[in-house]
């Protein structure tokens, strides 16, 4: 298997090579992040009055369990795509995954407590994770590299009672020829009581820079009580537009995270709607927005945190602005109930002239600092 | 050794702020500029670390013109500056910035060590963002931590006791005793504190834009922070360090 892997990859042109090398450095420079403790159930239990809860006695964790690698092939640019959307390492995957590619399986395999079936109404799967599966990853990428191809798949996460798990997806778009392409993945998550899930979704673009490779995510969230789902999504650059729109509704004491990280440059647009209803006392949303628009392309970024009881919710967009790129924000809390907290902070500007000469005085370029600014920002 | 030649700058449109300043700091020294505030202490300090260029005069740095240099290329010819409010950066961990001043990664232990030395706990701050959650005085120890570590031969440090308690300053005079004790490295602090002038080798004054007098601590700290002309141990030697000196 790794020697097809290395035949199909050195049979690949020198252009597919330094496309995927930039970006497979940008992903170096923007993955990154892990999952962090949140604190906000416990604001609202303080917003409430409520006394403090004692730590519960947490059970041993159990051993996280190891599965043996079961071989995808791929062609290189495939590959190369899955790489860095999905930390493919050239051969194949651990556990339970599914590897979509124009419209197909090319693999996929369920474990023991994680079952993934092809939906019988809709293109897409249905994943289906066991109540208490713990320390399991799931990888569902999808990749679009045949120009002209437009991609619709509907994935339905089904997260049982007290399961904890990392679920990896995202999606890469390579095109040669002049015809545009596109993803549209259409996912829900349904979490049970006490589920908590990491979700990590890459976007990126890869190819020649004259078509169109469009990524238009649609992603709806449904928390039972005590259920964690932390969404750390990432465009990572090449993706001429993108329309993200992301709905979630957060029952009992539930907790929602979302990362966004988003560069875009050159004539790129991104657009991001969030709409967050919290309906659970003591149920929490954090928004982290942060974004780089170089060259002429603009992004607009909307918000919506709807409060409809105790509760607590934030937002927080910031976005550089770099050469002729254009950034609109426009955050919006509704607060049904006194005693909903809800906050929001936005920052749009350039790079401050003080970070450019503070890195300067630490021997960098003028390039080299504004560089580092960027990295850390998006990091 | 860094020589200042007939240094002014005006800025378009606004007064000049330094008058034909001519001074020299040696090489292995501890030089102190103060004076009143307002009074181009500041502006002099960016000059030297090519944040402000000049509209008159030179900057020669161990025989070498630096006056057309920008901030990179000093940075890279052994001048170090720490700002007296330094920058906060979204993002950016302690342990990032710290690893950019030292011009590569720095391993755990060398990390902790220049936290310990300037007052930090390494695991509660090396992960932290060095952004506005810091107080003036944990992110001013930070800048510190960059500037000891960017190993410059010679630093300039702009009012290094602005925003920090009590403590952390004792322990910011022990770094600058221990540096030129143990280094042989030239530093240029901007301060009004007599702690700090105290430990000088040489005082030079700064007001109105202008150098006023300049000597050796013995005789300028009496003079700035004692009963001033009584006091100075020149005046028993008929010698006088004052403006027209």
């Amino acid at each position: 298997m790794e020697e097809i892997i290395r035949d199909q990859q050195a049979a690949g042109t020198a252009a597919e090579s330094s496309v995927a090398n930039a970006a497979a450095d940008m992903a170096a420079k923007i993955f990154g992040g892990e999952a962090q403790p949140n604190a906000m159930a416990q604001a609202a239990r303080v917003l409430k009055g409520a006394p403090e809860e004692a730590p519960a006695e947490q059970p041993a964790e159990p051993a996280k369990p190891v599965f043996e690698e079961t071989p995808v092939d791929v062609d290189s640019v495939t590959a190369k795509l899955l790489e860095t959307v999905a930390n493919f390492n050239g051969t194949g995957f651990c556990g339970a995954f599914n590897i979509r590619s124009n419209g197909k399986s090319l693999g996929r395999q369920s474990t023991e407590h994680i079952h993934i079936d092809t939906k019988t109404d809709n293109p897409g799967l249905d994943i289906h994770i066991a109540p208490g599966t713990r320390g399991e990853e799931v990888y569902i990428p999808a990749c679009v590299t045949k120009a002209g191809y437009d991609d619709l798949v509907y994935n339905d996460f089904f997260v049982g009672k007290d399961a904890d798990v990392v679920i990896v997806a995202g999606c890469g778009i390579h095109t040669e020829t002049g015809e545009p392409a596109r993803h549209n993945g259409i996912h829900r998550f349904f979490l049970e009581e006490g589920a908590r899930v990491l979700y990590v979704e890459k976007h990126v673009g890869t190819g020649a820079k004259g078509p169109k490779k469009v990524i238009d995510p649609q992603t709806e969230c449904f928390l039972k009580d005590g259920a964690y789902l932390e969404m750390d999504t990432s465009q990572l650059g090449g993706v001429s537009s993108s329309v993200r729109k992301t709905r979630a509704t957060l029952d009992g004491k539930s907790t929602l995270v979302i990362k966004e990280r988003l560069l875009t440059d050159d004539d790129e647009t991104a657009e991001t709607f969030f709409e967050v209803e919290l309906n659970g006392e003591g149920s929490s949303v954090n928004l982290m927005s942060r974004s780089v628009a170089r060259g002429n392309s603009h992004q607009a970024y909307q918000s919506n945190i709807i409060g409809n009881t105790i509760c607590y919710g934030h937002s927080e967009c910031d976005a550089i602005l770099a050469e002729n790129g254009r950034v609109d924000a426009a955050p919006k809390l509704s607060a049904n109930s006194e005693d909903a907290q809800l906050i929001h902070e936005a920052a749009i500007g350039k790079i401050a002239g003080e970070q450019i000469m503070k890195l300067r005085t630490l021997g960098l370029t003028e390039e080299e600092a504004e560089a580092a600014i960027i990295n850390g920002f998006l990091k | 050794m860094l020589e200042i030649k007939n240094l002014s700058f005006a800025p378009e449109g606004d007064k000049q702020i330094l008058k034909n300043i001519s001074l020299t700091i040696p090489d292995g020294k501890l030089v102190v500029l103060t004076g009143p505030n307002g009074g181009g202490k500041t502006t002099l300090a960016k000059m030297i670390a090519g944040i402000n260029m000049p509209t008159s005069g030179s900057l020669i740095l161990d025989g070498v013109d630096i006056t057309d240099k920008d901030p990179t290329e000093r940075a890279k010819l052994g001048i170090g500056y720490a700002f007296q409010q330094p920058v906060r950066f979204k993002g950016f961990t302690v342990r990032d910035i710290l690893n950019l001043a030292n011009g590569k990664p720095l391993t755990e232990d060398q990390l902790d060590e220049v936290l310990l030395k300037v007052g930090l706990e390494p695991k509660a701050y090396k992960d932290r963002d060095v952004d506005t959650k810091l107080s003036g005085g944990e992110i001013k120890r930070i800048e510190i931590a960059g500037v000891l570590l960017r190993k410059s031969k010679l630093t300039v440090f702009d009012e290094p006791e602005a925003g920090i308690d009590l403590w952390s300053f004792n322990s910011l005079i022990s770094v600058f005793e221990e540096l030129r004790e143990t280094r042989e490295v030239t530093l240029v602090i901007i301060s009004h504190q007599e702690r700090i002038l105290s430990i000088a080798d040489e005082i030079m004054l700064i007001q109105d834009g202008r150098l006023g007098m300049k000597g050796p601590r013995e005789i300028m700290y009496p003079l700035i922070c004692g009963d001033g002309c009584e006091s100075c141990p020149a005046m028993e030697e008929g010698d006088c360090y004052g403006r027209d000196n």
